[in-house]
């Protein structure tokens, strides 16, 4: 067996360390070692979205991802989002328009939309359609998704 | 996953020589889209995992008016869509780009690791055969450069020796009154993988409106991407109007024998070449400036 | 039991939008899913699956995993009891034990790529994943039946020896297990009256249920002999049954926690993982935890089934259906249990049919055995009824609302299965499509074309338990025995607030584990909110009732002197004559817990219908849905952003099923499309936004007037789709999915 390496990143804001084997991804690491099981595993192959974390402010599926990767870099999780005991406008805006039936996938269409804003702060719904592409909802049929999208950049212009 | 040793090096030098030294064994990371897939699914005899992302050499795009454009092997998709002079000279690679995956993957997945992979239904792969492109490649016996056209054997087989690194994609500079663009089929609108797709280059002249030069890159069709050369050599000489990318619609289709399988039926695929060829052309000639 | 409705002028939180109780667990990322669950000293489970369509397991050999370093336990079929060749409903579709015993483990055969033959655990998921490749099983190859008809006729690849053909008296090995055979009327006299008939064969493929959670299942075995299992279930009691009768063990050991629940559709009522992880965790005395892969969940469990249907109907040239004939055949998977039966009530659901014949076959196949998926059954009948219905109108020129509304079924039709229709709403459904602006609006460009159809599902009501416990404070506890899969939390402690009369911030609603209330069934057939709502308003009423008790002690009144209005309890006799709800429950003598258990035998289906517009891009036969509206009978919206949201999701799933999903299979039984790359869901750029709306036709059997809203709206899409590509191209589909490679050889550019 390969040996463990040890790691040095910061996840959600706090500076950590830790030991992983090199052929752990970055998802088994947030759940398993971190208990970070916000992040979710629906299919394990990049193509549900479920798994969405930022990676040095950039969206990637944790899957993907190797966890020795994020040695010296920064992850944010849905469970990063806000601060202790409050809601990210994003988390607030799908609370508010329903936007979430079985709630499985809904932490990566958080993370995912979060990253959409940031770069896109008044998107249309095409644009919201065509960047949450790599996010499957099989509960929804994605129209309150793409509602909450709205109403969570009217939340987050409103604060500018 | 199976375990295996993971290695960041921060020079090509080392690359190729823990390639040499792990024969066959070792497998390079860039954005992982693939490989980490592979690594899982597969009875994966790999036990070298070498991660590119640390050499800057394989991180960077450049552009110089003599030589053109040059991709570093592991840049990702979002960092070549968000790249103006590609925006602004090779649309047709962003094309490609914007189109892998969803926004996720096109963070990690380069185009230097879908040329590698050497699926017949590479998006990024259609793109630079158009664009005439050439695979910068170094290995123990120094560098070497190969058209991107002869760079693939089969599904998932190329040219690289086992000691061998792509390390960029270069691109001649654009021609004037050149035009190019990526077109492909899928079910799905997005996220989704290519039923078929072409890519098509033409350069014509200013005052003639003859075509000059021609790339016409046909995807998912074949064991790997191929150029149509006989299409190529039929525009070369005739004006781009819609008889002539009639004429090569149909001249496409009657260059391949695609096969079916789960993602389309050879009827399906013969029938989309000669409509996107079509469609490709167009996008290429609406585009020639 | 309290059988009146609850009076308007009670409906505070009913009929409102409230924030859903779950809702900021899940956004955070706190919720825990069964695969969140992690215990100490916790092992992670895997199975071994059949590479074989078919095959005669020779043997199994299991000690060189046994030995691999890491690897604590391996169980194989021997490890189980022999199970009761018995036949149990568990929600909406009916189970054999000794056949779910087999597709737990299998033990002399194999009949499906994906079969589960042996599990293990291990220290950690790498080490178990490796380990199984060390588990040698030899087997006899034998050939596999993929096709539903040939499956019907073949005497010589049968799955089952030993099964007969129920609803027949042939003694023959077989792969129907079954025979379903309504008749009404004289359908033979009914297509002479015809004058004009149409007939067609229609073929659908199995399709995936897709939950993006997968299956998940934690399980402790106690030295104490207490069994406790945190599984992602629709119903912890109905696992709590299928664990029990598969180990033999008594009930009340047993105690299996829901977690939340990340989609199920029908998917999570048969067991799957728990039985597995039981006997690892027997065996090692540690908690053992199993997680299914994408792969696994696709080839092991689910599917819907897929069918091959044929619709003959004959109508007037007024536009009066004279006569209809149906044969559905369905594919069971590896066991009996398809939902032919359902798909059979369905099929002419919605119409007043005078004679009318249907023979419903449910069929084996080599493939995983089917599972509900959302209306069992319907989707494929409606994609075939609601063509032909289409054609029959277009061949006497009637518009396609108009003869449906001439047809349509209303309370008291006699259905061909011969039972009655209750209140139901297609004709009112109908007329909302009639007058809709979608249906009204010009059609904007070629290749374009506009789609209606209509579906009815019967729904299910069956048992719910719910208790409230009163606190001093005034806030209230509501338990309850049923799994919430998407908001009942929320529509359950609705009902139960207005009954109480106290505000929905002051009920804590939460689902419990099988330990701690009684029994009720599992969350499926659109049953929950309805059902244990109406168990919730029991136990509010039962709350109130000894609340009147208390306080008719404490006043020295008689009971029937006490009136409840309004948060306050008064009575005309005495001195003190008012007191709140909040006052009162400071005040008690001892614990006031109300009890809601009920059987709701009488229960309401509910129709629905789509309209659709779609343009076809006729060089690459893609089809785009450009816009949808979806119509429903929901009795009364308890939550109407709910309803909403279960019309919606509905719709995309059915829309997934008319475009994208479908297994495909090699001639060896092997799947092609084990995962969700090529096994295409819709993403949120294949549909557009979809405009709900929502009737309410009450239900008076139940408290508010609700029905069961979560299947029917999956049913109509398809056909609606086939439909509006018919306008669109001129062509017909008669086979799901359509795909743009059938398009393309429909419309005849390409032919195979």
């Amino acid at each position: 067996m390969s040996s463990k390496l040890v790691v040095n990143s910061n996840i959600n804001g706090q500076d950590v360390e830790f030991l992983i084997e090199p052929q752990q991804s970055l998802l088994e690491i947030l759940r398993d070692a971190f208990g970070l099981t916000g992040t979710k595993e629906g299919c394990n192959d990049g193509n549900c979205g479920a798994c969405s974390v930022l990676f040095d402010n950039r969206l990637v599926n944790a899957c993907l991802v190797l966890g020795v990767e994020i040695e010296g870099r920064k992850v944010v999780t849905v469970e990063g989002l806000a601060n202790i005991n409050e809601l990210h406008p994003v988390q607030e805006a799908f609370v508010v328009e329903d936007g979430l039936q079985c709630g499985y996938c809904t932490p990566g269409f958080i993370v995912s939309t979060k990253a959409l804003l940031d770069q896109n702060p008044d998107p249309s719904d095409d644009e919201i359609r065509f960047w949450l592409a790599g996010n499957l909802c099989r509960c929804t049929g994605y129209d309150k998704i793409v509602k909450a999208v709205r109403h969570a950049a009217r939340l987050m212009n409103e604060a500018r | 996953m199976k375990d295996f040793t993971y290695v960041s090096p921060s020079s090509i030098g080392e690359v190729v020589g823990l390639l040499s030294e792990n024969e066959g064994c070792a497998a390079l990371l860039a954005g992982g889209t693939d490989l980490l897939v592979q690594l899982r699914n597969t009875n994966s005899d790999v036990d070298v995992v070498i991660d590119v992302k640390k050499i800057s050499q394989l991180n960077d795009i450049s552009y110089d008016v003599d030589n053109g454009l040059s991709v570093g092997a592991a840049v990702p998709c979002s960092q070549i869509y968000q790249s103006d002079i590609i925006l602004e000279k090779y649309p047709i690679i962003i094309d490609a780009a914007s189109i892998i995956g969803g926004k996720a993957i096109q963070n990690r997945a380069s185009f230097g690791g879908n040329v590698c992979n050497s699926s017949p239904s590479g998006d990024a792969i259609g793109a630079m055969m158009a664009l005439g492109a050439t695979c910068e490649i170094v290995g123990s016996n120094g560098v070497r450069t190969v058209p991107i056209n002869e760079f693939f054997i089969a599904p998932g087989k190329n040219i690289l020796m086992t000691d061998e690194i792509l390390v960029a994609l270069k691109v001649p500079p654009p021609k004037q009154y050149s035009g190019s663009g990526y077109i492909r089929f899928t079910p799905r609108a997005e996220m989704d993988i290519a039923v078929a797709g072409v890519g098509s280059y033409l350069e014509v002249d200013r005052k003639s409106d003859q075509i000059l030069s021609a790339r016409i890159a046909l995807v998912a069709v074949a064991p790997t991407p191929v150029l149509s050369t006989s299409v190529a050599q039929m525009l070369i000489g005739n004006t781009p109007i819609e008889n002539t990318i009639q004429m090569a619609a149909s001249l496409a289709q009657e260059s391949i024998s695609p096969i079916t399988d789960v993602r389309g039926t050879a009827a399906q695929r013969k029938h989309l070449i000669g409509v996107l060829t079509k469609r490709s052309l167009n996008l290429a000639v609406s585009r020639v400036k | 039991m309290n059988n009146s409705m609850v009076s308007m002028d009670k409906h505070r939180s009913v009929g409102t939008r409230p924030e859903r109780i779950d809702a900021k667990e899940k956004v955070t990322g706190s919720a825990l899913f069964g695969t969140d669950i992690m215990m100490p000293g916790m092992l992670h489970g895997r199975i071994l699956r059949s590479p074989h369509a078919h095959a005669r397991i020779i043997s199994i050999n299991t000690a060189n995993a046994e030995s691999m370093s890491g690897v604590f336990a391996v169980v194989t079929a021997n490890d189980l009891p022999e199970a009761d060749d018995m036949k149990e409903k568990l929600g909406e579709s009916t189970i054999n034990y000794k056949f779910l015993r087999d597709n737990n483990l299998a033990s002399d055969k194999v009949l499906y790529v994906g079969h589960a033959v042996a599990a293990l655990a291990a220290e950690t998921p790498d080490i178990a994943e490796n380990a199984l490749e060390l588990i040698e099983v030899e087997y006899e190859i034998l050939d596999p039946v993929l096709d539903v008809r040939e499956s019907m006729s073949t005497e010589l690849k049968i799955l089952h020896e030993q099964l007969r053909t129920l609803g027949s008296t042939n003694d023959k090995s077989t792969n129907v297990a079954q025979h379903i055979h309504h008749v009404k009327g004289d359908p033979s006299l009914g297509f002479d009256e015809a004058d004009v008939i149409i007939e067609r064969e229609f073929i659908t493929a199995p399709v995936h249920q897709s939950y993006l959670e997968p299956h998940a299942a934690t399980a402790t075995w106690g030295k104490d002999g207490n069994l406790t299992i945190y599984a992602s279930t629709q119903g912890a009691f109905v696992t709590r049954r299928q664990v029990s009768q598969l180990l033999q063990y008594p009930m009340s050991k047993i105690k299996v926690i829901p977690t939340e629940v990340g989609g199920a559709f029908g998917g999570k009522n048969p067991t799957y993982v728990e039985v597995p992880a039981s006997l690892l965790s027997y065996k090692t005395a540690k908690p053992v935890r199993v997680v299914m892969s994408r792969e696994e969940v696709i080839l092991g469990t689910g599917p819907g089934s897929g069918t091959s249907i044929k619709v003959k109907m004959g109508a007037k040239k007024s536009g009066k259906i004279t006569a209809a004939q149906a044969e559905l055949c369905y594919e069971a998977g590896a066991y009996p249990g398809s939902p032919v039966d359902p798909g059979s009530m369905a099929i002419f659901a919605a119409y007043d049919i005078p004679n009318g014949q249907i023979d419903g076959y449910d069929v084996l196949v080599n493939k995983p055995r089917v599972a509900a998926y959302r209306a069992p059954g319907a989707p494929q009948a409606a994609f075939a009824c609601e063509q032909v219905i289409d054609e029959l109108a277009s061949s006497i020129a009637m518009d396609g609302i108009e003869f449906r509304m001439m047809n349509a079924a209303s309370e008291g039709t006699e259905r061909i299965n011969g039972k009655l229709h209750k209140s139901i709403a297609i004709k009112e459904i109908l007329g909302i499509i009639d007058d809709h602006p979608h249906y009204n609006e010009p059609i904007q460009g070629p290749y374009q074309g506009r789609g209606v159809a209509i579906g009815f599902w019967d729904n299910w009501g069956a048992r719910s338990s719910v208790d409230i416990n009163v606190n001093s404070d005034g806030t209230v506890n509501l338990i309850s025995g049923s799994v919430d899969l998407t908001g009942s939390r929320t529509t359950v402690a609705m009902q139960a607030a207005d009954v109480l009369e106290i505000p929905l911030e002051k009920v804590k609603s939460s689902m419990v584990d099988t330990d701690s209330i009684s029994y009720a069934d599992t969350s499926a057939g659109s049953r929950t909110t309805m059902a244990t709502g109406k168990a919730a308003v029991e136990a509010a009423y039962d709350v109130i009732g000894k609340l009147k008790l208390e306080i008719a002690s404490l006043w020295n009144v008689s009971i029937d002197s006490i009136r409840y209005a309004n948060g306050v309890f008064s009575s005309n006799k005495g001195k003190d004559t008012n007191m709140t709800f909040q006052e009162l429950a400071g005040k008690l003598s001892g614990q006031v817990t109300g009890h809601g258990n009920v059987n709701v035998e009488d229960w309401a289906g509910a129709g629905g219908g789509t309209i659709v517009d779609v343009e076809v891009d006729p060089d690459t036969g893609q089809i785009k849905i450009l816009k949808c509206t979806v119509i429903q009978n929901a009795g009364k919206a308890i939550h109407p952003g709910q309803v909403e949201g279960q019309m919606q999701g509905g719709v995309v799933q059915g829309i997934g099923w008319a475009l994208y999903e479908g297994y495909e299979y090699d001639k060896n039984g092997k799947v092609l499309n084990a995962n969700l790359l090529d096994y295409k869901l819709p993403t949120a750029l294949d549909v557009p936004n979809i405009d709900a709306v929502i009737i309410e036709k009450p239900f008076p059997s139940n408290p508010y007037g609700a029905r069961g809203v979560g299947e029917t709206p999956i049913i109509s899409p398809a056909p609606a789709i086939a439909n509006a590509v018919q306008k669109a191209l001129g062509v017909r589909l008669h086979r799901l999915p359509m795909t743009p490679s059938r398009i393309l050889e429909e419309i005849g550019i390409t032919s195979e």
